[in-house]
């Protein structure tokens, strides 16, 4: 009997399939070809289900963020970019150290590999400069159109100082309050290149992780009490809960407000406001008003913190509510953003 | 020096509000009627620093307030439609229908409506889509309605057979008559809509003026264009002149845009129309001419939808007469929020109410 030959599988090497996350051998050649080389360290290199990590006696920080930007690409960085930043912040933001991170990909069958690596390419080097590692990861291919591309979780580790105490209850009246860098940069860039919008100049996202504005600023200044990054919802909704969580006024003066000019413009043009749009490369710094000249100086000091500004002040502690103060002395409530500006910003 | 810098500087603005209070000794109520006023307003908290003689009204000027609930049952009808894509701006996409649902709720159960950006964001899905048919829910003034005849310019050079427009078109000049010959609706004065007015000129308000006998100045969104133009009215009402001034001569030329006008001309044709809240205002609607109708969508797709009356608990009508504030609705700030939006003027960013709720409560 002639038994035709049974062609095998193809294995294209220019897009994700089906197969490359059936867990087999297409999996492997995946990981080994793409993640591996890209993360390589000591962990990732223990190649078990989760990394066993060494753990000194300290408190540890744990956070994950799922990233599902549309675009993935986009001016100023990339999902990974965001998937590396996003975490570490939320690490820093605890006042921890970042020190290890997990990867998850979700990939839709048909993405060319050549963008994941470019997109894994951009984690390794965000990883790097955030002095992170990315020790362990997962990887699964759904079918084509149940995926917008690729989507990313990552899940972070720090180890947060003994001296160190950082949290809602911590914030109090008289507090200062510090933005490391302008607003709305980052929401703005997505929405002009999802939307092809042009203008004069191209707004780039500012994704960074600010991991040497948190430690110099730790290191330098005697007491911080609470920080915050201010991603989806924008500065007015971040505030806002921590106002309400804090129980807090906080007032905020509108010409201190950094915004460029190009923003601005967008959002005019857009009808967006320009506080309540995604960030992903600034913080929110709440500390004694005594410190805030200095904390200005270090953060002034860092490439991504040279438009640092105090931008208001914790006014009262008996109402929670976020005022802005207007150029003629006039004061208008902040509220939470309701509903969503722009769907899919990380 | 940015664009909008001195319209917003601490220095000119005073120094309006001193004029407009020297001039403001007797009381006026001004009515702005373009949404994009009402936010400025709101957003820059203007009124608040006016004398108390100047009491401003919030008009009728937001496309997404006063389009019908009826025309939101259409959408709906239309985006149930086996094989339908709509396409709509962003916050009509949360407009609730009389039955309360709003296309957001029917786009969670999978029906494919897109928002986009621009009108012609419809001929790229359309184009890609050629078995589905695409229909564009056409909201609007003046100010808009010119993209749309960009749109079906394109729609029928292409001879696009899958793309269609579900029109709920405004024009302002007999809203504004209409609203000032009611006797609930007291208004004294008018700011007029600047980016309206760059399309349409500023002859037609020279009329209106002289009709209505009341002053009215085309301003601009910037503080400094508002304050400028609450300066001009008052003045112009303290000399009892019924006439019009163009306060936003560096975007308003008197003869507006002559191509917009014609391409408008070309497609459509005025109608009477059904404002929310205001009821049907002859002539104040515009909609495809008969060599253009099979490109409406309620001629290609006969979606029986009954009449209902507006509902009867949101008092948006009132308010855009001037007859009670956002605040004095019942459901303003309860059961009516942002969140929950009971009636359009809670959705739209130009809304009063939305404006009111997200700068004003304190």
């Amino acid at each position: 009997m002639n038994i035709p030959d049974c062609p095998l599988p193809t294995q294209p090497t220019d897009c994700i399939t089906l197969a490359h996350g059936g867990g087999g051998r297409m999996t492997n050649r995946l990981i080994e070809s793409v993640f591996y080389p890209a993360f390589a360290n000591q962990w990732l290199e223990q190649a078990h289900d989760g990394a066993t990590l060494p753990m000194p006696h300290s408190r540890l920080a744990f956070t994950t963020d799922s990233f599902v930007v549309s675009p993935l690409f986009f001016p100023g960085g990339n999902i990974g970019d965001l998937a590396v930043n996003g975490t570490v912040n939320d690490l820093l933001c605890c006042g921890a150290t970042p020190l290890y991170l997990s990867a998850a990909f979700i990939l839709e069958e048909g993405l060319p590999l050549d963008t994941l690596r470019q997109v894994v390419q951009a984690m390794r080097e965000a990883a790097s400069r955030a002095g992170v590692s990315i020790v362990t990861g997962d990887t699964k291919v759904v079918e084509h159109g149940k995926c917008d591309g690729l989507y990313i979780n990552t899940s972070g580790i720090g180890l947060v100082p003994g001296n160190i105490e950082i949290g809602l209850h911590r914030v109090q009246k008289g507090d200062a309050v510090i933005v490391t860098g302008p607003i709305g940069n980052h929401g703005v860039s997505i929405l002009s290149t999802r939307e092809g919008l042009n203008f004069e100049t191209t707004i780039e996202s500012d994704t960074a992780a600010l991991t040497h504005i948190v430690s110099n600023l730790l290191a330098g200044v005697p007491d911080v009490h609470m920080l915050r990054d201010p991603t989806r919802g924008g500065l007015s909704s971040t505030l806002n809960e921590i106002a309400e969580g804090a129980g807090v006024t906080i007032t905020l003066d509108e010409q201190s407000l950094p915004i460029e000019p190009p923003v601005r413009a967008a959002c005019d043009l857009l009808g967006l406001d320009s506080l309540y749009i995604a960030n992903e490369g600034i913080l929110l710094i709440f500390l004694p008003d005594e410190y805030a000249e200095q904390a200005l100086h270090i953060i002034r000091n860092d490439p991504h913190g040279k438009g640092a500004r105090l931008i208001g002040h914790v006014t009262d502690d008996r109402r929670p509510e976020v005022l802005l103060e207007l150029a003629l002395g006039q004061t208008r409530v902040l509220d939470m953003l309701s509903g969503e500006q722009l769907p899919r910003i990380c | 020096m940015w664009y909008d810098q001195p319209f917003r500087e601490t220095g000119h603005l005073t120094a309006l509000l001193r004029a407009i209070r020297q001039e403001a000794t007797r009381p006026i109520r001004i009515m702005e009627v373009c949404g994009g006023q009402t936010y400025a307003l709101s957003r820059y908290r203007i009124e608040e620093l006016l004398p108390d003689t100047v009491q401003m009204i919030h008009g009728p000027g937001c496309p997404v307030c006063v389009t019908p609930a009826e025309t939101v049952d259409q959408a709906l009808a239309i985006a149930r439609l086996p094989g339908t894509t709509l396409c709509s701006f962003g916050d009509m996409i949360r407009v609730p229908g009389s039955e309360g649902q709003s296309l957001q709720h029917l786009r969670t159960e999978g029906y494919d409506i897109r928002i986009v950006y621009s009108p012609l964001d419809a001929l790229d899905i359309a184009r890609e889509n050629l078995r589905r048919q695409v229909v564009f829910f056409a909201i609007g003034f003046e100010t808009t309605t010119p993209l749309y005849t960009l749109l079906l310019s394109r729609a029928v050079a292409e001879r696009l057979k899958n793309l269609s427009l579900l029109t709920s078109l405004f024009t302002l000049p007999a809203a504004i008559r209409f609203l000032t010959r009611d006797p609930e609706c007291h208004t004294d004065a008018l700011l007029a809509a600047g980016h309206v007015c760059s399309i349409t000129g500023i002859d037609e308000y020279r009329q209106l003026a002289r009709q209505t006998r009341r002053p009215i100045a085309v301003t601009g969104f910037e503080p400094a264009d508002l304050l400028y133009g609450i300066y001009r009215v008052i003045q112009l009402h303290t000399r009892g002149e019924a006439r019009v001034v163009n306060a936003y001569a560096r975007a308003v030329p008197p003869q507006g845009n002559e191509k917009a006008r014609r391409e408008t001309a070309r497609f459509f044709t005025p109608c009477d129309a059904r404002w929310r809240g205001l009821g049907t205002i002859p002539g104040s609607g515009l909609k495809l001419r008969p060599a253009y109708e099979q490109y409406e969508a309620r001629n290609r797709f006969h979606c029986a939808v009954s009449l209902h009356g507006d509902t009867t608990s949101c008092r948006a009508g009132e308010i855009m007469k001037g007859k009670i504030s956002p605040r004095e609705c019942p459901l303003f700030g309860r059961r009516c929020t942002p969140d929950t939006p009971m009636g359009p003027s809670m959705v739209s960013a130009e809304g009063a109410c939305a404006a009111f709720y997200r700068y004003q409560t304190t």
